[in-house]
């Protein structure tokens, strides 16, 4: 069985907790897409909920607003790892609901 | 063409140009950008990340290496991204050494030759990844299939992953280069895996 959960909480931990060029507090309302002011929560919401929609214009904006390249390369990888954390644990949830907890 | 963020593509220190440019030779392809997004600062995102991808994709599990894979392409297909999508068809058609398989699950689930289990989980993957949840019943139905707990665990393991990658992949705008270069990487990530 593959066990993704250390890993996992080692990702989490860095890119919240760890040093960044992103505030910490910036770097977690992106993944938990609540509470950034534009342009950076509709970028962040683009990322969670249809990554496939972001465009050329919506990095250009978040950078005109002012961020450096590497706070939206944090911002935009705490968006899409929060985005993924849900999902996933949203399914956790329902495979322990379907099987009882072990 | 390249990624949206200048760093991603030219930031990196002069040890892993220096990479880049090895595996240009070797490989006679250009570096992938998914590539050069996980060398980037690698401390804070390729680092730890790759640390959960190899264990997802390549740690022990009783799906095979070919099943995780065609799960990746298909966690990405139905988040509309196209690197991901052909990069991991092409690991998965290589890992079962089979393209018929793989086109068919990616163009029709419902009538692709596949087990019932793996139909099941990809099902549900797909409607994860499209609908952001799935409820217990749509876990039972997988389990009536013949997954078992474990399985499922393992493959939204491989969701997760997946999530994380395709998103930035279309968020950053990844070039999606010809089946060359996916086949470079396929090859690499059957021998070296995702650390």
């Amino acid at each position: 069985m593959s066990d993704i959960r250390q890993a996992r909480k080692a990702l989490t931990s860095r890119i919240l907790e760890g040093g960044g060029k992103a505030s910490p507090s910036d770097r977690r309302a992106a993944f938990n897409n609540s509470g950034l002011a534009e342009p950076l929560g509709g970028l962040v919401d683009k990322v969670a909920r249809h990554a496939y929609r972001v465009t050329d214009e919506d990095i250009a904006v978040a950078r005109e607003s002012g961020l450096s390249e590497d706070q939206i390369f944090e911002i935009v990888v705490c968006a899409a790892i929060g985005a993924a954390t849900r999902q996933y644990d949203t399914a956790l949830a329902a495979l322990e609901a379907a099987t009882g907890k072990e | 063409m390249s990624v949206r963020l200048a760093i991603l593509d030219s930031g990196h220190g002069f040890g892993t140009k220096g990479l880049f440019a090895l595996i240009r030779t070797v490989s006679r392809q250009p570096v992938l950008d998914v590539i050069k997004l996980v060398k980037y600062r690698a401390d804070f995102y390729g680092g730890p990340m790759q640390g959960v991808t190899h264990e997802a994709m390549r740690g022990s599990s009783t799906w095979s290496v070919g099943d995780r894979e065609l799960m990746a392409a298909f966690v990405a297909k139905t988040n509309q991204c196209e690197f991901c999508t052909k990069a991991h068809a092409a690991v998965a058609q290589r890992a079962y050494r089979d393209t018929k398989t793989v086109s068919a699950v990616l163009s029709d689930l419902d009538t692709a030759a596949i087990e019932e289990p793996l139909r099941a989980t990809l099902l549900m993957l797909g409607k994860l990844a499209r609908e952001h949840a799935v409820d217990a019943d749509d876990i039972r139905v997988v389990l009536a299939a013949g997954a078992s707990r474990q399985q499922i665990e393992d493959a939204l393991a491989v969701c997760f992953s997946f999530n994380v990658i395709g998103r930035l992949a279309d968020a950053f705008g990844f070039f999606v280069p010809g089946p060359k270069a996916f086949e470079a990487g396929a090859k690499y990530l059957l021998a070296r895996g995702y650390r």
